[in-house]
């Protein structure tokens, strides 16, 4: 930076040396969050799926049937046509034949009536079913989604889990629509040998000869094959992973005026993922050559042997047209199973991911027998000797115990990284302890309901989000059913209201993603507001207002001081005036409580709180001296 | 095999080409969509000839089956005509039918993968557009649009222009063929039967005209409905914490439902639609057969045409039957292409507000003076709403500029005006006598260096986040930066120091993790102007006095502005500005702000006096 030397990279080695930049996620593979278990049993899994639908399925089923054999017997009905309908040269014989053929046409009509309604009833009750299956899919996933643990969602980002949302449960939808029609090619391939072989049995083995030749080459073709498919799927997700990224880190891009490394790094994903979509071509389409010289096989092969039988009066000529229409449509079914083999492998592979999510395992549930907390929970927090860690290497609360009495405020402060926030996830049990207790009301947090501990503490969250939709949804969004006046009320205590009421619509304006249109502070401030709208036992405020100016906040104190009657407070701050109402102040560092005692107690103790204390408020210039640094920590003890 | 496959004609993209791809998706602006989409193909003459040749080849040779079938039939009666030959016919036709199959397996295959290969190309070029487009866009457009309706067009609107070349455009080559040599060819050989054998083909013309039109803008409404199905999935992740914090999650579920019922009611209709016009469209083609049965029939039946040739007329409408029952997904190619089309390409079309003007120059920096000019500002999505009302002021190279203000009262504001990520509505915002709007970005960008109030952090690891803005910078600067936002230490305490993983957005993070975390990044550059946006508002005091004490050496040589709500981390700066709804209320050092005693000390009073005297103040 200041230091030229430093900052002296010349072109050339630039171009040697690799940027370290990529786009898109680095995190490993998906498979390893998921946990790699490939659950053989998909196919039933995605099944249970399909049978709420089983009388669709049995209809549409039964059409396909229906359908196919209308298809096997309209090649019949044209040989019929052609053997007894079509003796040329006048006479009886003619005429008869004429007759024959009346009929013939007339039971075409029939059986091509049949064949429209029976491929109308099919289509449509496999694609509503299909819908409706897809749906139900995507319902399910979401739910589950509502119920695994946070440390599942920390790992997992959210662009990999809406491409199983949207994109694998898009992927199933054709083998769904397809799956029904492949139990028509099935019959459609097993009614033809069996016609052929009717017609004349000789014929048709020797016509079927090619059928072994297909399925050997299948074996060889089929691994790597299957491997480039499944290449293409993984270049693509890498590819749309970075375009997510670029798309919502684009401001932070522009700011660092990145946009041409992040273009090139880009075209090189795009570029992998091109070349893999045309291998994965090349290996789906050297198979139609394959196929198409085998049927030409089975044709010359009629011609020739069933030629000279009908030369030397074997063979009708109708059964050697038929024999020809049928091998035309022999292979078709055959290609068309080829595809919907890959079309189900494809979906194998999106229904495992779907599975997958679906069997997140539930790291936190509630208990069988979990109480619920009511209204007349005390509103007591405890932590009794708790120990907790993200990652098993790195602990991040050391056997913290404090007790916060119903009606107290407590302010839990400390320097950044120490694990305050850690604290009251844990409260709400966004994750389990490791070793010993957390009590709220008097209950350890894994004895009651987790809906009833959400309706028993309102938080705000270091980081305000807020959703899409009107400033007054949001407010609300803790409580569905509160009045505007509720509303108004909470958004007046944090001293929204003033702003909210300028809005354009005011507190019907639209709030865009993630709140983009709000200042951070306003954004804060809803949030704020939201938390009070919940009406809760336990108010949990985690540096509610770090941007937020000490005049604004002042006011907001004010009022909470009459909200928070009753009602226990844990609140989290760096600005020490913040806390100022707090009636006790939990010191942490480094995960373990160092103090524990009103401002008094504090300061007359002289530790890290005191040392913080007057830092605060001593001008910047006289640096004390003695807050070291030990790795691993961010403010040292005090010494 | 594998070996084979790479030696099979086509162009790998180069790298360097990359930006010429992107002028050129962008330069159709104002032609009709599919016009365009097929543009872009013809941007790839050799693959698309060889696909277009291929069709043509193959659906000849698809034609010539008939004809052959025809001609052997009547071989094997040939005894009827008592030719001896007929044996030796009869081989020489095989032969030539299993001569055509394995050509027209080999144009077939040509036609599927170069049509595929074509589709893939285009949809590189594409892509690559797409992301440029979305790189340059302003921030004002990012504001509106909601980054999953981004993610959309940049892969589902895509995929359909994609696919439209070899399932809308090669489908109608290979159908024209078809029926075109194929009509020639019945109409000569009996034109009455031949009539017979087309007269679907109006009908299917007419049905795919109309069904093409409504599936479109069922197309679009089920577009619309799933990109509002993912929103509310996407904010429920992204929110996760949120939901749970308030078990909202039966909250949740309903506003999924509601959102998915409509959804799938619309995708109900969609098959119905759908069905309606395959199941007529197939309807339609086997009553022609019928009817050539019929008629066919009747003339072998009087001898006026021999059983062979009916044989043929019957066989050709065999091959049809396969395009005829792809004219449905032809139709359905038509349709997407166009709404995806329509919706790709107005994305492409769009103005960038903040771009480099024609006659931008490089920023020049001489003396390092950052001023604003009775500068005017309101946001592009709510123009109407002023958010600066006149701000004025000066700051020289080595100065420190400190913002205070309430919430909302346009400090930030301040701060996007500098790199232009917004333009001024009115005044000017000049960096050593050059308005920022006559510069290009890249050399204003780079002089400028922003830490976000709301930081965005990558999921990548710590080295790669702290070097965004200088991806080539070296280890040992990396580490000097984190050490000067007092990061260091904490990264040398994780098993796996600057590699460690963040998390997306910085999950794994504490809240002053990120913080300092983005103030390294912001360090890395070596900018004329630095703005720190309320950067350490979740650092604890310790810290972030140590953070400032090692910033000084860093602010010597540059404009700073610092804007917070802790009034310790911006007394000791050159000037103070307190800004209150959007215009300058207050100005001055510290100490002449305390002397003035208005809101500057009244706000000081509150940070610095005891708290005992707070509380009863507040009482
Ligand atoms: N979701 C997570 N996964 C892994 N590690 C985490 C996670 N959240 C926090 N950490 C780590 O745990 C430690 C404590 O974090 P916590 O957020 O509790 O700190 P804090 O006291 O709230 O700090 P701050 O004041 O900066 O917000 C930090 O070192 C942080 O890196
Ligand atoms: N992207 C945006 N689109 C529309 N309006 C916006 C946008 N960003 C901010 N605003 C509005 O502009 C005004 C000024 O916002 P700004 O972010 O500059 O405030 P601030 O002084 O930085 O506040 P804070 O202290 O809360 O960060 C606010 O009223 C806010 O609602
Ligand atoms: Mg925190
Ligand atoms: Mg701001």
């Amino acid at each position: 930076m200041t230091d030229s030397a430093l900052e002296d990279i010349d072109t050339e080695e630039k171009a040697r040396r690799p940027p370290k930049a990529v786009v898109g996620s680095s995190l490993d593979r998906e498979e390893e969050v998921f946990g790699k278990a490939y659950d053989p049993r998909v196919v039933r899994r995605i099944w249970a799926f399909v049978g709420p639908y089983r009388k669709n399925l049995l209809v549409s089923v039964a059409a396909v049937i229906i359908f196919t054999l209308t298809q096997l017997a309209i090649p019949l009905v044209i040989r019929h046509a052609i053997d007894h309908g079509m003796v040329p040269g006048g006479g009886s014989a003619s005429a008869t034949a004429r007759t024959t053929l009346y009929w013939v046409i007339v039971g075409y009509g029939l059986i091509i009536g049949v064949n429209f309604a029976a491929s109308y009833v099919q289509e449509l009750v496999v694609g509503k079913a299909a819908e409706n299956v897809l749906f139900d899919m995507r319902r399910a996933m979401f739910a589950r989604l509502q119920q695994v643990s946070l440390s599942f969602m920390d790992k997992t980002e959210v662009g990999r889990l809406m491409s199983r949302l949207m994109g694998d449960v898009n992927a199933m939808q054709e083998f769904l629509e397809t799956s029904v029609l492949s139990v028509g090619d099935l019959i459609l391939l097993f009614g033809i040998i069996g016609v052929l072989l009717w017609l004349d049995p000789l014929l048709g083995l020797i016509t079927m000869a090619t059928m072994p030749v297909l399925f050997i080459v299948r074996l060889f073709w089929l691994p790597p094959a299957k491997k480039s498919f499944m290449d293409a799927h993984h270049a693509n997700s890498a590819n749309n992973g970075a375009l997510a990224e670029g798309i919502n880190g684009v401001r932070t891009v522009q700011s660092l005026d990145r946009q041409r490394v992040n273009f090139d790094l880009y075209e090189e994903k795009s570029r992998t993922n091109l070349l893999a979509h045309l291998r994965a071509a090349k290996f789906a389409q050297v198979m139609v050559p394959i196929v198409d010289s085998l049927t030409g096989m089975s044709m010359a092969t009629v011609v020739v042997v069933g030629g000279q039988m009908v030369l030397h009066r074997q063979l009708d000529v109708g059964i050697m047209v038929a024999f020809l229409f049928y091998i035309q449509r022999f292979f078709d079914p055959i290609r068309s199973l080829t595809m919907q083999y890959s079309v189900f492998q494809r979906a194998m592979s999106s229904g495992t991911r779907i599975i997958e999510v679906l069997d997140v395992p539930l790291a936190i549930t509630d208990k069988p027998g979990a109480v619920a907390l009511g209204a007349d929970m005390d509103g007591s927090v405890e932590f009794d000797h708790v120990s907790f860690g993200y990652r098993k290497d790195i602990p991040v609360l050391k056997n913290v115990s404090f007790r916060v009495n119903p009606g107290e405020t407590v302010a839990v402060v400390g320097p950044t990284g120490s694990g305050k926030s850690s604290c009251m996830a844990l409260v709400h049990r966004f994750y389990d302890v490791t070793e010993g207790a957390v009590r709220v009301g008097g209950h350890d947090v894994r004895d009651v309901t987790g809906n009833s501990l959400g309706t028993s503490i309102a938080m705000v969250l270091q980081e305000p989000f807020l959703f899409t939709g009107t400033v007054f949804e949001n407010i609300r969004y803790a409580k569905a059913d509160a009045t505007r006046e509720a509303v108004i009320a909470a958004a007046k205590a944090v001293g929204a209201h003033e702003f909210i009421v300028t809005l354009a619509d005011g507190y019907d304006t639209r709030i865009e993603q993630r709140g983009g249109n709000l200042s951070l502070g306003q954004r804060q401030l809803i949030s704020f507001a939201r938390a009070l709208v919940a009406d809760a036992k336990i108010l949990v405020l985690d540096e509610a207002t770090a941007n937020i100016d000490s005049y604004t906040e002042m006011l907001i104190q004010k009022a909470l001081k009459r909200l928070l009657e009753g009602r226990t407070g844990l609140v989290i701050a760096h600005r020490l005036a913040t806390i100022r109402g707090a009636d006790r102040i939990i010191v942490l560092q480094n995960g373990e409580i160092i103090e524990n005692g009103n401002h008094t107690e504090l300061m007359a103790q002289g530790g890290l709180y005191a040392k913080l204390y007057t830092m605060n408020y001593s001008s910047f210039d006289d640096l004390p001296t003695g807050i070291g640094t030990n790795p691993g920590a961010d403010v040292g003890k005090a010494t | 095999m594998p070996q084979m496959f790479d030696r099979w004609p086509h162009r790998a993209p180069r790298p360097g080409e990359a930006m010429a791809h992107v002028r050129a998706v962008e330069s159709g602006k104002g032609l009709g969509t599919l016009w365009r989409i097929f543009r872009l193909t013809l941007r790839h003459p050799v693959m698309a000839g060889i696909t277009i040749v291929a069709t043509i080849i193959a659906s000849g040779l698809q034609l010539a089956v008939p004809r052959l079938l025809g001609e052997a039939v009547d071989q094997a009666e040939g005894v009827l005509a008592g030719g001896t030959g007929a044996s030796a016919a009869l081989w020489q036709t095989a032969l030539v039918l299993l001569g055509v199959s394995v050509a027209r397996g080999l144009f077939t295959m040509l036609h599927n993968y170069f049509g595929e290969a074509t589709g893939h190309h285009t949809a590189y070029e594409l892509r690559l557009a797409v992301y440029e487009k979305i790189q340059r866009l302003s921030f004002g457009y990012h504001d509106k649009v909601h980054t999953g309706d981004l993610i959309t067009v940049g892969m589902l609107d895509l995929d359909g222009v994609r696919m439209f070349f070899a399932t809308g455009i090669l489908r109608v080559v290979l159908l024209g063929i078809l029926l075109g040599a194929g009509s020639v060819m019945l109409l000569t050989t009996d034109p009455l039967l031949g009539l017979l054998a087309l007269s679907f083909a109006p009908f299917v013309a007419w049905r795919s005209a109309t069904s093409q039109l409504e599936l479109r803008s069922t197309w679009l409404t089920l577009q619309d409905m799933l990109q509002n199905l993912s929103r509310v999935m996407e904010e429920n992740l992204g929110g996760i914490r949120v939901v749970r914090a308030f078990a909202g999650e039966a909250h949740e579920l309903d506003k999924f439902d509601t959102v998915s019922d409509k959804a799938l009611a619309l995708a109900h209709t969609r098959v119905d639609l759908r069905v309606n016009s395959t199941a007529a469209m197939n309807l339609s083609f086997l009553i022609s057969m019928g009817l050539v049965l019929a008629f066919g029939g009747e003339k072998v039946l009087s001898g006026t045409m021999s059983v062979g040739t009916l044989t043929s007329f019957l066989t050709f409408m065999t091959i049809l039957q396969m395009p005829v029952r792809q004219l449905g997904l032809m139709v359905n190619s038509f349709a997407r292409a166009s709404t995806c089309g329509d919706r790709l390409f107005d994305f492409l079309d769009l103005d960038l507000d903040i771009a480099d003007r024609p006659d931008a120059k490089p920023l020049v920096i001489t003396d390092g003076t950052l001023t604003f000019e009775a500068v005017q500002f309101a946001y592009p999505s709510a123009p109407e709403r002023a958010v600066l009302t006149g701000i004025s002021f000066t700051a020289r190279r080595g100065e420190t500029v400190g913002i205070v203000g309430p919430p909302g009262s346009g400090k930030s504001s301040i701060a996007h005006l500098i790199p232009r990520f917004y333009d001024v509505t009115g005044g000017r915002v000049l960096i050593d006598g050059q308005d920022v709007r006559t510069l290009t970005l890249d050399t204003l960008r780079q002089a400028v260096a922003v830490v976000q109030q709301d930081s965005f952090l990558f999921t990548t690891n710590i080295e790669n986040n702290i070097a965004y803005g200088d991806p080539w910078a070296k280890e040992q600067q990396i580490a000097r930066s984190a050490e000067f936002a007092q990061l260091h230490n904490y990264v040398m305490g994780l098993p796996t120091g600057y590699q460690t993983i963040v998390g997306e957005r910085g999950v794994s993070l504490s809240g002053g993790q990120r913080q300092r975390l983005n103030i390294a990044r912001a360090l890395m550059l070596d900018p004329a102007v630095m703005v720190f946006d309320d950067s350490t508002a979740a650092v604890d005091a310790g810290t972030e006095q140590r953070i400032r004490q090692s910033m000084k050496q860093f602010a010597a040589n540059r404009v700073t502005l610092i804007i917070s709500h802790r009034l310790s981390s911006l007394m000791h700066a050159n000037r103070i500005l307190f800004v209150e709804g959007g215009a300058i209320a207050e100005e001055g050092t510290h100490a002449q702000l305390l002397a003035l005693g208005g809101r500057y000390r009244a706000l000081y009073d509150l940070q610095s006096r005891a708290s005992e005297d707070q509380s009863e103040a507040a009482e």
